[in-house]
C-alpha cells in the first residue's frame, strides 16, 4: 500500500481505499491466460514485410529477468494485475516480484491459493468484515478468522515483515503463532480487529525483536491483566510507531516511560485515556522527535487534586517541533487546552473528536492551524465553530463531524449552515463524514459546487428519512448534486428522505462512485435498480432497510463479478431471489444470515451478504448463516 | 385479551386486526430486525394501510406490518438508548432464548416504530444486562389502537445511527476546567461540569506512595472512618509489594521473614513506617494529630515513610507548621 503523504491521518483511513485507484481484482483472473504465449519462443520479428527467423536461448528467462527488473517497479495493484494478464511469463514475473500482497475480502481466495501464487511477499493486508458489522449489524463469530491465514503465512512467508489487519477475528493463538513464525517481522497494524487480549500482545511485544510498528486503532483488546508493556525487549528498540489509544486497559505507566526512554526511533505514539497529562508531559520529555502524538486523556489521574505543582506543558510541546499529528483528548482538561498551541501552526492532522468543546474553546486552536489538512471533531463546536475552521483551514482536505449525542431525536447543534461554511471556507476538502439532525438540499449543492475536489462525500442525517427541513422536499437534488458535479466521487453515503429519483441521479453520474452506503432510502426496485445499470464502478454497496426486493436484485447480475461484495439487510428480498442469484451465479457466495437464533427454516432472513470467490462456499459458517448452493 | 389473541390463527391474519398475531399461541416471542418485508407488495398503497394498524399518538404514521409468509411475528421495542460505551461487541445479538425471556418478562406487546414513512424499522438492539435497564416503551401499553402515548423518540433501531461504540456516550465525557480560586477543600471530585463536589464519602482517592515501593496506590478515604481503619488499610496494601520489593532486592532469594511482614505503628512511631500526608498548603504533617473529617479535608496525598527517616523533615503538629 502506498501511503499517500499529502492527507496525513489516522491509520484507519490508511487501511481504506478511496485514494487508492487499483480494485482488487487481481486474483480473480483465475485460470492463467495461455494465449499468447507463442511469442515467447523465438518467432518472427519483422521490421519491414520480410520475415526473419531466429532463436533466442532460453528466452523465458531472458524475458523474465527483464520483467523482473521492470516490474519490481510497480506497486500500484492494478497496474500489477494488468501486467500479469499479458501472457504466462508476465504474470509468471508479476507473481515473483509482487511483495505487497492485498487480499479485500478475505472469503474471495483462500490462503492456500494465494500463498502459491504469490512466493515473494515481505507485507500482506487482509480485510475481513464488511463495514455494517462495525454497527451490531452482524452477529459476533460470522467469520473473518485470522488462524487459516496465519497458518498458510507461516508456511509460506517466513520473511513476512507487516501484516496489516481491518476488521478480523484475531485470536492470542494467532498471534503467538505470528510471533513464533516470523523471524524478521516488523508491524503490526490492527484496525477494527477484535478477538485476543493483552496477552495477545505480550507474545508479539517479546518476540517479535525487530517491530517497528504496533498500531491498534478501534480495536478491541480484551484485559487479561497482562502488563504488555514490559514485555519489550529490554535493550533499544526500533519502535517508530506505538498506538494503543483504543486499548481500555490499564497500562503500567513506568514501564511505558522507560520503554519511551530506550526507543530512539520512535515517531508516533498514541497513548490511551488511561494516561494522565502529567505522566504524558513525562513521555513528551522523553520523545520531542515525534510526529505524531495521542495525548490520552489530557486530564489530570483521577483523584489529583490541583494545586500540584504545575508542570510546563507548554514547553514541552513547543519542543516537539516536529509534530504534525495530535489526536487524543479523551477527557480533556479546559484549562489545558492552551499548552498545544506552539504545535498548532504546524499541524496537519488534527484529532479532538473526543473532545466535547463549544465553539469558544475551540477558536483559540483553529485560528493557529492554517496548514490543517485533517480535522475531526464533534459536533459540540456547533455550526459556529465550524465557520471557525472555514476561515482559516484552507488546506483542509478531510473533516468529520461526529454527533456527542448519536440519537435521532436529539438537539442538532450543526446543520445545513456549518455545511455550508465549510464549502465556502474548504475548497480543496476532498473527504468530508457529516453527521446532523437536520440539512437542506441547498446546502448541499452548494457543497457540491464549491468542492469540486470531493472524492468522499458521507452525509449523515441521522433522523431517518428526514427531509429537507426547509423545503420539506426529499434530499434527492442535493445528492444528485453531488454525483453530477463532484467528477472525481468515488465514495458516497445517503441519508435524510431520498426517492427512487435520487438513485437515478446515482445510477447516471456517478460513473466513478466505488462505494455506496444506503440507509432508510429509496421507494421501490428502480431504486436499486438505477445504480446497478449506472454504476459501472461499484464495488461495494451496502444498503439496509431499504425497499429493494428481488427484480431490483436480478437486475445486477451483469455486474456482480465485478464488485467485492454486497450487503442488504432488512430489505424486500426473499429466498428464491436470492436463490435465483446463487444459480446464476456460481462463482458467488451467497449468505443469509438471521439475527436470531434457533428459529425455525423459513421464508425469512435478514441479510443477504454476497460476495465473489474462487473458492465457493467457505467452511466456517456459524449456526445463523446460510450458504446458497446451487445444485445442493 | 389474551383469549382474544389467541383466538386469531396465523393463517386468519387477513380477519384479524395485526397487533393480534403478536403474541402467537405457543408463546413464542420472535423476534426479528426486520418486518417490513412486505412491502414488497407496495408499502404505500392505501389499501394496505386502511388493513393496518395505526398506534401511537395521533398524528404519528404508526402502523404494522404483515409478515409475508404468514409466520406470526413480533417486534420487541424498548425504550431505551444507547448503552454505555460497551466494550463487548460480542454480545450485541441477543440470542432467542434471551429475547424471549426479556419478552415475557416485560409482558410487553409488540410495537412497531415509525419514522415518518409507513416503513417499519426494527426497535430492537437488546445489549448487555448491565445496560440502565430497560426502560419499556410508552407505548406498552397501547395494544389497543388508538391509544395516545406520548412518544419524545421513536424507539432506537440497530446500529443507527453508524456511530462505533467507541464514539457513544460522549455525552458524559464533557470537558472539565480547574476553577481559578479553590476553596480549601482540596480534595475533590469534579462532576461533569467542573464544580467542585461535597467530599461526602463519594470517593476521595488520595494518592499513597511507600517508600521503597515504586508503585503508588490510590486509597479512597471516604471508605474509611478513622485513623486507624486507614492504618490497616496502608498494611493490607502495602504488605504484599513490599516483600515483593525485599525479595527482588535481595535477588530472588526468599527470605521467610520477610515475607508478608505486617506493617504496624504507622501512627505512633514505633514501626519501621510512619504515615506522613501532604495538606492543601503543601505542608508535610504527621497522620493522626487532627481530628479525622479534618485531615479527611486538608489531605492531598499520602506517603510511608520510614521512621527513621523522619527527624530529618522537620514534622511538626498541626499547631506548628512548617513546610520541607
Amino acid at each position: 500500500m502506498v501511503e499517500d503523504p499529502s492527507i496525513p491521518s489516522s491509520s484507519s483511513s490508511q487501511m481504506s481505499e478511496d485514494d487508492d485507484r487499483s480494485p482488487s481484482l487481481d486474483l480473480i483472473d483465475g485460470p492463467i491466460p495461455s494465449t499468447k504465449s507463442r511469442n515467447c519462443s523465438g518467432v518472427s520479428v519483422s521490421g519491414g514485410g520480410t520475415s526473419v527467423e531466429y532463436t533466442v536461448p532460453y528466452p523465458d528467462q531472458v524475458l523474465e529477468n527483464v520483467l523482473e527488473n521492470v516490474l519490481c517497479f510497480l506497486t500500484s495493484r492494478r497496474d500489477r494485475s494488468a501486467a500479469s494478464l499479458v501472457c504466462k511469463s508476465w504474470y509468471r514475473a508479476e507473481a515473483l516480484t509482487r511483495s505487497e500482497l492485498f487480499i479485500g475480502n478475505c472469503y474471495a481466495v483462500s490462503p492456500r491459493r494465494a500463498t502459491a501464487r504469490f512466493t515473494r511477499v515481505l507485507a500482506v493486508t487482509i480485510k475481513g468484515k464488511p463495514r455494517f458489522a462495525d454497527f451490531n449489524l452482524m452477529p459476533a463469530n460470522w467469520g473473518a478468522h485470522l488462524a487459516p491465514w496465519v497458518s498458510s503465512m507461516a508456511k509460506a512467508y517466513p520473511w513476512l515483515e507487516k501484516l496489516c489487519l481491518k476488521r478480523m477475528s484475531v485470536t492470542d493463538d494467532d498471534l503467538a503463532l505470528l510471533a513464533e513464525s516470523f523471524a524478521g517481522f516488523k508491524e503490526l497494524v490492527l484496525v477494527c480487529c477484535d478477538g485476543f487480549g493483552t496477552s495477545g500482545l505480550a507474545v508479539v511485544v517479546s518476540k517479535c525483536r525487530q517491530l517497528r510498528v504496533l498500531d491498534l486503532t478501534e480495536t478491541e483488546v480484551m484485559d487479561d491483566e497482562v502488563d504488555w508493556i514490559c514485555c519489550f525487549p529490554e535493550s533499544q528498540t526500533f519502535l517508530e510507531s506505538l498506538m494503543f489509544d483504543c486499548v481500555e486497559c490499564h497500562i503500567n505507566f513506568e514501564a511505558l516511560e522507560k520503554l519511551v526512554a530506550r526507543s530512539p526511533s520512535l515517531k508516533k505514539l498514541r497513548l490511551n485515556r488511561h494516561v494522565s497529562i502529567g505522566q504524558l508531559y513525562r513521555l513528551m520529555v522523553r520523545a520531542p522527535q515525534l510526529t505524531h502524538l495521542g495525548t490520552g486523556s489530557f486530564n489530570l489521574s483521577e483523584g489529583m487534586a490541583q494545586g500540584d505543582q504545575e508542570l510546563d506543558y507548554v514547553s514541552a510541546f513547543a519542543a516537539c517541533k516536529s509534530l504534525v499529528c495530535l489526536s487524543g483528548f479523551r477527557e480533556i482538561l479546559l484549562d489545558y487546552i492552551p499548552a498545544i498551541f506552539p504545535v498548532c501552526s504546524n499541524l496537519t492532522s488534527l484529532n479532538l473528536s473526543y473532545a466535547n468543546i463549544t465553539a469558544e474553546q475551540l477558536k483559540p486552536v483553529i485560528s493557529q492551524c492554517h496548514k490543517l489538512q485533517s480535522f475531526w471533531v464533534l459536533d459540540s463546536i456547533c455550526d459556529e465553530g465550524l465557520k471557525a475552521v472555514a476561515a482559516t483551514c484552507k488546506e483542509l482536505h478531510e473533516l468529520r463531524v461526529f454527533p456527542v449525542n448519536a440519537q435521532e431525536d436529539a438537539e442538532g447543534p450543526v446543520s445545513e449552515v456549518g455545511l455550508e461554511a465549510i464549502s465556502e471556507g474548504c475548497r480543496k476538502l476532498r473527504s468530508i463524514l457529516y453527521f446532523c439532525q437536520r440539512m437542506t438540499n441547498a446546502a448541499v449543492i452548494a457543497m457540491s459546487k464549491n468542492c469540486s475536489e470531493l472524492v468522499v462525500f458521507r452525509l449523515c442525517i441521522m433522523g431517518r428519512r428526514r427531509p429537507d427541513h426547509v423545503t420539506g422536499e426529499p434530499m434527492d437534488e442535493g445528492f444528485g448534486a453531488i454525483v453530477m458535479n463532484c467528477k472525481k466521487l468515488t465514495r458516497l453515503a445517503v441519508s435524510g428522505l431520498l426517492t427512487d429519483r435520487a438513485f437515478s441521479y446515482i445510477g447516471k453520474y456517478g460513473k466513478l462512485v466505488r462505494t455506496l452506503s444506503v440507509a432508510f432510502a429509496g421507494d421501490s426496485d428502480l431504486g436499486l435498480k438505477y445504480v446497478l445499470e449506472g454504476c459501472h464502478k461499484l464495488q461495494k454497496l451496502e444498503i439496509r432497510d431499504s425497499p429493494f426486493g428481488d427484480t431490483a436484485l436480478c437486475s445486477g447480475l451483469h455486474h456482480y463479478y465485478n464488485m467485492r461484495f454486497l450487503w442488504m439487510s432488512s430489505c424486500s428480498l426473499t429466498r428464491q431471489g436470492c436463490w435465483a442469484i446463487a444459480r446464476e451465479l456460481p462463482r458467488l457466495v451467497v449468505e443469509v444470515m438471521k439475527s436470531n437464533e434457533g428459529e425455525e427454516e423459513g421464508d425469512n432472513f435478514d441479510t443477504l451478504y454476497m460476495y465473489r470467490s474462487l473458492e465457493g462456499p467457505r467452511d466456517d459458517i456459524p449456526q445463523f448463516v446460510e450458504i446458497l448452493r446451487p445444485g445442493i | 385479551m389474551a383469549t382474544e389473541m389467541e383466538g386469531c390463527t396465523r393463517k386468519e391474519k387477513e380477519a384479524c386486526p395485526q397487533l393480534l398475531d403478536l403474541i402467537p399461541r405457543e408463546r413464542d416471542w420472535l423476534v426479528s430486525r426486520d418486518i417490513e418485508r412486505s412491502s414488497s407488495r407496495g408499502s404505500s398503497s392505501s389499501e394496505e394501510k386502511k388493513l393496518e394498524l395505526r398506534l401511537g399518538p395521533p398524528g404519528q404514521d404508526w402502523s404494522m406490518k404483515r409478515e409475508r409468509d404468514g409466520k406470526s411475528q413480533s417486534l420487541l421495542s424498548l425504550g431505551y438508548y444507547s448503552s454505555p460505551m460497551s466494550s463487548n461487541q460480542t454480545q450485541k445479538f441477543i440470542s432467542y432464548q434471551q429475547q424471549a425471556k426479556v419478552a415475557s418478562f416485560l409482558h410487553l406487546p409488540v410495537t412497531p416504530n415509525k419514522a415518518s414513512q409507513p416503513w417499519c424499522t426494527k426497535a430492537l438492539d437488546l445489549q448487555n444486562a448491565e445496560n440502565k435497564g430497560f426502560s419499556p416503551a410508552p407505548a406498552n401499553t397501547a395494544v389497543l389502537p388508538n391509544t395516545s402515548q406520548k412518544r419524545t423518540a421513536p424507539a432506537p433501531v440497530v446500529g443507527w445511527p453508524p456511530i462505533r461504540s467507541f464514539r457513544k456516550n460522549l455525552a458524559s465525557n464533557k470537558s472539565s476546567s480547574k476553577s481559578a480560586v479553590e476553596s480549601e477543600n482540596v480534595v475533590q471530585i469534579k462532576d461533569p461540569n467542573g464544580k467542585p463536589v461535597e467530599t461526602s464519602g463519594k470517593g476521595l482517592f488520595v494518592k499513597i506512595n511507600m517508600d521503597g515501593v515504586p508503585i503508588g496506590r490510590k486509597v479512597d478515604l471516604g471508605a474509611y472512618d478513622s485513623y486507624q481503619k486507614l492504618s490497616s488499610a496502608v498494611d493490607e496494601l502495602f504488605r504484599g509489594l513490599l516483600a515483593a520489593q525485599r525479595e527482588s532486592c535481595n535477588g530472588g532469594t526468599k527470605n521467610k521473614q520477610e515475607e508478608e511482614k505486617e506493617i504496624t505503628g504507622l501512627l505512633d512511631g514505633s514501626g519501621e513506617y510512619t504515615l506522613v500526608y501532604e495538606d492543601n498548603e503543601g505542608d508535610r504533617m504527621l497522620v493522626g494529630d487532627v481530628p479525622w473529617h479534618m485531615f479527611v479535608s486538608t489531605v492531598k496525598r499520602v506517603r510511608v515513610l520510614k521512621s527513621s527517616e523522619l527527624s530529618a523533615l522537620h514534622l511538626r503538629s498541626s499547631k506548628d507548621k512548617m513546610p520541607l
